[in-house]
């Protein structure tokens, strides 16, 4: 199973978690897992910052050829900067169960973090439960829509039918935005690949 | 294999029952007019699809549709946001222990929230229409449906019925129809009025532009054709097994007063037909049409005050009938009584108008015949029940263009009415067949047992036939959709519930073989042939 970080932060609703190579985090609405329970959570954003909170980095390349120029000839950046990406518990197994809503404890610091597997991701994504929690968030950096979308579309990509499971999630979705059509409009056209 | 269609999510008894269509049934599959099983938490209900509709959960999205060609929106959205309703029609619970004993029930109740419908089961349907067996006759099919429709024929003679539809939907395919099922699966016999000669020996098939085999032809020894017009039938390759002549002595004025508006008389003339056969006799008419002596009329003129213009309005309304070529000063039969042996033997009688197709023909010879044919059998029947002898055979009197028998205006005086309300009292009932049933008197209408009825356009005679039927306005959408040719909606007592059905399939070879398989016995057919014995 492919380690993506460790958690560095966590909450109930959420965790942060660094990568352990620079930019190396999963893209955004990849389903990741965590913790002893385990918990599962979705990427919903990343960032690549200063090690030091009060010094940002500065511009370097103007002598440079290329962008890998830049790191080749200052290769301490990389020790400088951390990438790290943050995580929406959406459920979690307990015994045979999975559950598709919040965890009843976060996941502790420094649990490691993992990329799930296909079968994995098939399993959880055998129901629609997850939905309501990333659709209802309004504390993400980006537009819950479009992270729902990407978080879909990620998951089409191990089924054996991505246009089926595509146009069942959409189902889901006018089910859950009935009463805002102009958003659902907007999610179901990012859902299409 | 059941087919599921979706929950029911609201309704009521009197307006019908909601039910949202599930994503995976297409609603472009639905018919209106098609059966489906609820099954509710104590009790399956059988109902009818009577209005289909689209809906959406957001106005939003019918004021902005998604791009046409945007297959995925569109797919994501069917079955969602928006989405198909059916109303259905709740007509009968069926089984549950009530309904398994006495037959299915008409409901009293509606199923409960989400409850599950699909389109029923031959089995279902089977339960509450029956099959085929002694009793029952296949009349066609449900339409879009393997089912068989079977309709209790000994029940069905028990009253007064009507088949109704625009002309050329199929009327005289579905009389003959139904007359075969008479023939074969019920005691009664059957006396038709055939003005277009299409029941006796061949009919046409319209469109088609062939001929037909009628009943003489399948039935040889169970249908006697009676004729007017002898020379035409033998035209037509039909051997008339008698020719009706009709004297003069046989009309009475009740006849005339029928014919009123055809004959264009005024009502004194009427009148005094009336005062005339009083006065003059059975011999009235020759009497009338040979009064030449100016005299000897203002002497009667007088008598029984009659004006002189009324009276010369009467005798050319009379001249009229006299010159009807089957009209006969003194006829040689007696054309009720070979009516009535025959019928007797368990005969059916076809009589052919043959080229007397006019209006006035055919209510005169139908009225007079049939009023004194009725006369017989009420006299018979008073003395079955006084005696306790045999009632005579049950008699079906088929009349076509009922509505000038049965007009509000007449249906008092003929004998068609007093038929039609006195119903199964003295064992003689009518088969009407019409194609403007809002020309017939609502009393009658209302005392016709079973109906059925091809395609109606005319909003009056929907509403006429309708009248009084419960889920009228829901009817009257499956009724309206109806196909232009052979499709007809039956209901009324025969039925336990109304249906439209596409009427089976007659004309070919095959469809001859069907009928005939299904005629009596063999028994049976010896004792027919006994009867003919008796007749050689």
């Amino acid at each position: 199973m492919e380690r993506a970080g460790e958690v560095i932060q966590a909450c109930t609703t959420d965790f942060v978690a660094q990568c352990y190579e620079l930019y190396q985090t999963p893209s955004l609405g990849t389903l990741v897992r965590a913790g002893e329970l385990p918990v599962y959570g979705i990427v919903y954003s990343a960032e690549t910052t200063s090690i030091e909170p009060g010094r940002r980095p500065i511009a370097r390349g103007k002598d440079e050829a290329s962008e890998e120029d830049i790191y080749r000839t200052s290769p301490q950046l990389m020790r400088l900067m951390r990438s790290e990406f943050s995580v929406l518990a959406a459920g979690y197994r307990q015994g045979d169960k999975l559950h598709r809503y919040l965890p009843p404890q976060p996941v502790q610091v420094h649990a490691f973090v993992y990329i799930s597997p296909p079968e994995e991701v098939k399993e959880f994504a055998a129901s629609f439960d997850f939905l309501p929690l990333l659709l209802n968030n309004s504390r993400f950096p980006v537009d819950s829509g479009e992270l729902t979308a990407a978080a879909l579309r990620q998951m089409s990509r191990v089924q054996d039918d991505p246009h089926a499971f595509l146009v069942a999630a959409g189902k889901e979705l006018a089910q859950l935005l009935r009463g805002d059509y102009v958003r659902l409009r907007t999610v179901l056209g990012r859902l299409k690949e | 294999m059941t087919k599921h269609l979706g929950i029911v999510i609201s309704g009521s008894l009197t307006g019908g029952i909601d039910v949202k269509l599930d994503v995976a049934a297409s609603i472009e599959d639905m018919a209106v007019g098609r059966y489906v099983t609820i099954e509710g938490k104590k009790h399956r209900f059988f109902g009818m699809i009577t209005d289909i509709s689209l809906n959406v959960t957001d106005e939003e999205i019918a004021k902005n549709p998604p791009e046409a060609d945007d297959q995925f929106i569109t797919e994501v959205l069917s079955g969602t946001a928006t989405y198909g309703t059916l109303h259905v029609l709740p007509m009968l619970t069926i089984g549950d222990a009530e309904s398994i004993i006495a037959g299915p029930q008409p409901v009293k109740t509606v199923p409960s929230h989400f409850s599950n419908v699909s389109l029923s089961t031959d089995a279902d349907i089977e339960s509450v229409f029956g099959g085929e067996d002694k009793e029952r006759y296949w009349i066609g099919n449900p339409l879009d449906m393997e089912t068989k429709l079977c309709l209790n024929l000994e029940e069905f003679v028990k009253r007064s019925n009507g088949i109704f539809g625009k002309s050329g939907t199929g009327k005289t395919f579905l009389t003959r129809i139904l007359l075969i099922g008479m023939l074969q699966k019920s005691k009664a016999v059957n006396l038709v009025f055939d003005m277009h000669n299409e029941y006796g020996w061949a009919g046409t098939s319209e469109g088609r532009g062939r001929q037909v085999k009628a009943l003489k032809q399948l039935f040889p020894a169970r249908v006697a054709v009676f004729t007017l017009d002898e020379k035409n039938s033998r035209l037509r390759g039909a051997s008339p097994d008698v020719v009706v002549r009709i004297g003069y002595t046989e009309i009475k004025p009740e006849d005339i007063s029928l014919l009123r508006e055809t004959l264009n008389l005024t009502e004194q003339s009427v009148e005094a037909a009336y005062s005339l056969y009083r006065r003059l006799g059975a011999n009235w008419i020759l009497n009338i049409v040979n009064l030449t002596d100016s005299e000897e009329i203002d002497r009667l003129m007088r008598e029984l005050s009659i004006h002189e213009a009324t009276f010369q309005n009467l005798r050319r309304g009379l001249n009229t009938i006299r010159r009807l070529p089957f009209i006969e000063p003194e006829s040689k039969t007696n054309a009720v009584e070979e009516i009535l042996s025959y019928l007797d033997h368990g005969v059916n009688v076809v009589l052919e108008f043959g080229r007397y197709r006019d209006i006035t023909a055919y209510i005169l010879v139908a009225n007079l015949l049939s009023r004194r044919i009725y006369e017989k059998y009420q006299e018979r029947t008073e003395r079955a029940m006084g005696e306790g002898a045999a009632a005579p055979t049950p008699l079906v009197i088929t009349i076509e263009e009922a509505h000038k028998f049965l007009s509000p205006e007449v249906a008092k005086e003929t004998i068609f009415g007093t038929i039609a309300r006195e119903m199964r009292k003295y064992n003689v009932t009518l088969l009407v067949i019409d194609q403007r049933p809002s020309g017939i008197d609502e009393e009658i209408m209302s005392q016709l047992g079973t109906k059925i009825t091809c395609l109606l356009d005319n909003e009056r005679d929907i509403d006429s036939v309708l009248a009084g039927v419960s889920g009228k306005n829901e009817l009257k959408s499956v009724l309206a959709r109806l196909a232009a040719k052979q499709q007809a909606l039956i209901f009324g007592h025969a039925v336990p519930m109304p249906v439209a059905f596409a009427p089976r399939e007659y004309g070919s070879s095959t469809s001859y073989k069907d009928f005939m398989s299904e005629s009596p016995t063999a028994k049976k057919m010896e004792t027919d042939k006994d009867i003919e014995k008796l007749w050689e």
